[in-house]
């Protein structure tokens, strides 16, 4: 009975059971400390669970069709419609189970992590009150297959994650790192909301598939795509639109930091997601490719060279982020490009598009690791400033380790993930365009040598006399980070086997378009 | 020419909230941008849904006229209300960036920009 429904209400549930404990989180938590705490992490657990299953459900049967309001779940289509979808449906296939997955265990190491790391904040019920409703949105934006739904979603992110990033009122930096992350958010979403209307006046619906199989690429779909990929490309933070990322990465508490990273990706996804599904073919998809790979070009030199000088932890870890959301621009782009040829797809289109999004889920775990280690180093010296680090190595053992695990797999240092998610993209973006394949490994190098200074003037260096009362942190913050960690190197140890297990499927989901039509629509 | 007219209404008014938005420089002011270019959107959107001599979508009894798909309302509706709440956290910004630095002049508000 119970499994029953729970097989059956597998995507309705992944959004309901955070969005209660988000909004039952200030009443619970009035009781005790102890008791929020508790709820929080078994909120958490309960929604990873159910996004595990979520995800090996999608993976061994298919996509997933949910229909809010039907007489059985997976009625997509009313008898008496006359062929339309007219529910909010959630789509949940390989593309967004894969999305899913990544939220369910960077929330899971986040909120673990959190509860030492961020205990010492005030006001803390709102604070788990908006991470979670931050989860809802982000598992909301992936699992979704219907424009407005995902708008909706959107903006429920933009504000939650807002009101985050400028958690530390106390701080006048903080709330301006808030509103100009707000502003962007907002008008992203009006762009977001203006191409939806523009897609809806002309297909009379709002549903991604029934729009798909409608597309005709007229010159307003050609506008709704500029306005759809200016404002999701404002959301995740690619160049030329990146000027927020760093002061809202860097002052926001760091556990939401590695929440933002998560967002960002469920944008890009957003971004794949339009391209792909609602236009493929139908978009000239070499000028669209071309567009997106010059994107992450930039996103990856700008990004680079401006995290080189920073003197900030968070803040040049900020601008690694810019730069590494250029490498899945770059592989998903290339990807993009060669859509139409298939011997192309064939040869190296289709492992740069692999490569691409398995430098997302590797990119969230990495990114993670290392704001979770910045966060820690914060918590126990209480200073960004990495002049003013130095000599912690003898004191945070655990933390430098994780700390340089996530900076090899950043910087593509094998056996970690980054190296093998990179691997793909050097491999087939070479075959495409040698240049760029070429920039890809030079960011790559720039990368290791800024984290090779960072290691060493946090870590490296005598015990300094201001920090000879320094601990390890606390050990669930210790654990938080240890699963980010083992994760790393499992991926890094076994990367066929994720890809041919996890990013693959991904794959053929984001550019098979009629399988998601059709998961809808019924027949071919 | 007449019936364009929410449409054009539309075009000036995305472009007075995006000019506001650029060229102004008082924090409040500018969410007025915002604001304008929501309500831009949500016309827009309701233009969209607009059927000259149509109907409300009930069933029973209805003449063989053209009926209005009510989804635009219902979309313009949420995001009203998703526009309230927007407005509401960016007043809050303002607040407590006016409590800290005593302006709400952007290009006084820059303790960021190193």
């Amino acid at each position: 009975m119970i499994t029953d429904f729970l097989l059956h209400h597998t995507p309705a549930l992944l959004v309901a059971v955070p969005l209660l404990g988000a909004f039952l989180t200030p009443i619970i938590g009035r009781i005790s400390p102890i008791v929020r705490k508790i709820w929080v992490m078994g909120t958490m657990t309960l929604t990873s669970a159910i996004a595990v299953l979520l995800v090996y459900l999608v993976y061994t049967r298919g996509t997933f069709v949910y229909v809010f309001g039907a007489l059985t779940p997976g009625l997509a289509i009313p008898p008496d419609s006359g062929g339309i979808p007219i529910r909010i449906i959630f789509t949940v296939d390989p593309m967004g189970a894969f999305m899913d997955l990544i939220v369910a265990v960077v929330g899971f190491c986040v909120i673990l992590y959190s509860l030492s790391g961020d205990e010492k904040r005030t006001g803390l019920h709102y604070f788990y009150t908006l991470f979670l409703l931050l989860i809802t949105s982000v598992l909301g934006m992936v699992s979704t297959g219907d424009l407005f739904n995902f708008f909706v979603f959107i903006e429920i992110s933009s504000l939650a994650s807002a009101g985050l990033v400028a958690f530390s009122v106390e701080q006048g930096r903080a709330v301006e790192a808030g509103l100009k992350y707000f502003m962007i958010s907002t008008m992203g979403g009006i762009f977001l909301l203006f191409a939806i209307g523009i897609l809806y006046g002309q297909y009379n619906a709002l549903n991604i598939a029934m729009i798909a199989e409608r597309m005709q690429f007229t010159s307003l779909d050609k506008i709704a795509l500029v306005l759809m990929v200016v404002a999701l490309a404002m959301k995740c933070g690619a160049v030329p639109l990146h000027f927020w990322t760093p002061d809202a990465y860097s002052l926001a508490p760091s556990t939401i930091t590695a929440m933002l990273v998560v967002v960002s990706q469920a944008s890009l996804y957003g971004l794949f997601r339009f391209v792909f599904t609602l236009y493929n073919l139908t978009l000239n998809y070499v000028t669209i490719g071309w567009v997106i790979i010059i994107l992450g070009v930039l996103s990856m030199v700008i990004g680079v060279t401006m995290a080189i000088p920073q003197k900030d932890v968070k803040r040049l870890m900020a601008y690694h982020a810019v730069s590494q959301t250029g490498y899945m621009l770059l592989g998903v782009g290339v990807g993009l490009a060669v859509l139409g040829n298939q011997a192309a797809l064939d040869t190296y289109g289709f492992i740069a598009i692999e490569g691409g999004l398995f430098h997302i889920i590797n990119h969230a775990l990495y990114k993670g690791l290392l704001f979770l280690t910045a966060g820690a180093i914060i918590y126990r010296i209480g200073t960004r400033d990495l002049n003013k680090m130095g000599g912690l190595g003898h004191s945070m053992k655990y933390t430098m380790i994780f700390f340089m695990i996530g900076a090899l797999a950043i910087a593509g240092i094998p056996p970690f993930n980054g190296f093998a998610s990179k691997l793909l993209i050097y491999e087939s973006v070479y075959l495409f365009n040698p240049l760029l394949a070429i920039i890809a490994m030079v960011v790559s190098i720039l990368t290791l040598a800024s984290f090779v200074k960072v290691f060493h003037s946090i870590f490296m260096g005598p015990t300094l006399p201001e920090y000879s009362k320094v601990r390890e942190a606390p050990p669930a913050m210790l654990i938080g980070m240890g699963i980010l960690a083992v994760l790393i190197i499992a991926f890094g140890f076994f990367p066929q086997l994720v890809v041919d297990s996890l990013v693959a499927p991904a794959a053929h989901a984001l550019i098979n378009q009629g399988s998601y039509i059709s998961a809808i629509l019924g027949g071919a | 020419m007449f019936w364009n007219l929410p449409y054009i209404s539309v075009v000036l008014l995305t472009l007075i909230g995006i000019s506001i938005i650029i060229l102004k420089k008082n924090l409040i002011k500018i969410f007025m941008g915002v604001n304008i270019l929501t309500s831009a959107v949500n016309l827009f959107i309701i233009a969209v849904g607009y059927r000259d001599g149509g109907i409300a979508p009930i069933y029973t009894n209805a003449p063989s006229t053209n009926m209005v798909l009510p989804t635009p309302q219902a979309l313009c509706l949420t995001s009203i209300v998703i526009g309230v709440a927007t407005t509401a956290l960016l007043l809050t910004f303002a607040m407590l960036l006016y409590r800290t630095y005593g302006t709400t002049d952007v290009d006084k508000i820059r303790e960021l920009r190193e």
